[in-house]
């Protein structure tokens, strides 16, 4: 299990998270709610070793594999769909295992074929979901995975999302408390008085 | 229908090869009245003795190996201040060290004039290679900073994708590395070429070594055959602009990075 006690993070001149607490199962998705500005994506970051605690410890992420849906889409512009899933894979995985797995996510396979940068939004998103839960990850940051995605494309993707997660921490950042229990996530609010537990 | 479309297509694709053809007839109609009005074929050939000479020059096998001789040695230099240039700038960008030593050295090389360097080398090599050497110290320095600035312009939300990942650096390079570095590089590219064959040509001229376009050169002035000067003048630039072009095209075969606005754009974009 994942355990974060008393995270402290100063960026600049500012504390973006204060006294957090929080714990990850090692089998399961908690939610961080709250408004913009409260620390969500610092929290992430944290997780994913990208931004190192000012005070506080993280313990239970050593060695762990790790994977992100980022807050932007983050691709490889010149690669296309499958090319973009299959750079963060062992190379032993086929390319049509992920062109199945992208047609799942609703992603044809003209739009598979095209570089990323000729994406639309739903479909670059859905590329990065792609990218982040076919990784061999064990801890999955997942930032407002479904952005860009359409309300009436949206439950086949939380569906495939909610299957992937099995069996992995994920760190599941949302506005939208239905994506929560959709993944049947433990919510955590931030920037409220008894934010952690 | 079909003519309606391809009939602008067509004449815009004409208008495009005639502009430069029209852009080149004018100043050689500007050039030959230039040399009507100066009327010395000493101080200012015509266009038509000019290709006149070209063309009898162009018939000997002596021209082209001429040709060939100072090709080779220019490219060599290129290549060779191209390859030294990256591989200091990608150490560099590795280790603090190597960029503070480094750094103002390649400084002087770049403010050093070029006959410094032509005159130093000549002590130091024979004159088959002082073009060679005269062009890769010309080229090493503007691709050493280019290829550094785009080594640390890298688009670091994607370094952050790697390093979360755990990409390989094998599998990064193609990905994220050498397509955000490689506008910078064909930018130096393009600039080195020039250099390349300004000193190396310059190097010729001083150094005289035998069947050398800068021999030629050096010879049109001493028996002032200002003909074969224009000859030989318009031969650099029709191999460098070949040159150039040749690398502008094996550059393009490499998928290039798009602009960072790109990617906000692009997600910000809805629907799928």
């Amino acid at each position: 299990m994942i355990a974060v006690r008393g995270l402290r993070v100063r960026l600049g001149e500012r504390d973006v998270l204060d006294g957090v607490d929080l714990d990850v199962p090692d089998d399961g998705v908690v939610a961080v709610m709250g408004p913009n500005g409260s620390g969500k994506t610092t929290l992430g970051r944290v997780l994913l070793g990208l931004v190192p605690p000012t005070t506080g410890t993280v313990t239970g992420v050593a060695g762990l594999r790790r994977a992100a849906v980022f807050q932007e889409d983050r691709l490889c512009e010149h690669f296309d769909a499958v090319a973009n899933v299959r750079l963060v894979l062992p190379r032993e995985v086929p390319s049509g295992t992920v062109a199945a797995e992208l047609s799942a996510l609703g992603l044809s396979p003209r739009a598979q074929r095209q570089p990323a940068r000729d994406l639309s939004g739903g479909q670059r998103r859905r590329v990065a979901v792609a990218r982040a839960l076919l990784a061999d990850a064990d801890l999955v940051v997942l930032d407002e995975p479904f952005t860009g995605i359409d309300t009436a494309a949206r439950a086949p993707v939380l569906a495939w999302v909610a299957s992937a997660c099995k069996g992995r921490s994920v760190l599941l950042i949302t506005h939208d408390r239905d994506d929560a229990t959709q993944l049947d996530a433990r919510v955590v609010e931030l920037g409220s008085p008894a934010h952690g537990h | 229908m079909t003519t309606s479309t391809t009939a602008p297509a067509a004449r815009s694709a004409g208008r495009r090869v005639a502009r430069p053809l029209l852009v080149a007839a004018a100043w050689v109609v500007v050039w030959w009245v230039a040399a009507l009005v100066v009327g010395s074929r000493l101080l200012l050939p015509t266009p038509g003795a000019v290709a006149s000479r070209f063309v009898e020059l162009a018939g000997t096998p002596a021209f082209w190996a001429t040709v060939a001789y100072s090709l080779v040695r220019i490219v060599a230099g290129f290549v060779l201040g191209t390859v030294l240039g990256t591989l200091v700038a990608v150490a560099s960008a590795r280790w603090g060290t190597v960029d503070a030593l480094v750094s103002p050295a390649v400084g002087a090389i770049r403010a050093t004039p070029v006959v410094s360097f032509i005159i130093l080398v000549l002590i130091w090599v024979d004159s088959s290679r002082l073009a060679v050497v005269v062009s890769t110290l010309m080229v090493l320095p503007v691709t050493y900073a280019a290829v550094l600035e785009g080594i640390r312009r890298r688009d670091r939300s994607m370094l952050e994708v790697a390093a979360v990942f755990s990409v390989p650096l094998v599998r990064r390079l193609p990905a994220i590395d050498v397509p955000a570095v490689l506008p910078f590089f064909a930018a130096a590219c393009q600039v080195g070429i020039g250099l390349a064959w300004k000193s190396g040509i310059a190097a010729e001229v001083i150094g005289l070594p035998d069947g050398s376009i800068g021999g030629q050169l050096y010879e049109a002035k001493v028996l002032l055959e200002s003909a074969d000067l224009f000859v030989w003048t318009g031969a650099v630039i029709a191999l460098s602009l070949a040159v150039e072009r040749l690398v502008a095209t094996l550059l393009r075969r490499v998928p290039s990075s798009p602009a960072p606005a790109r990617e906000l754009s692009a997600s910000s974009r809805v629907g799928p």
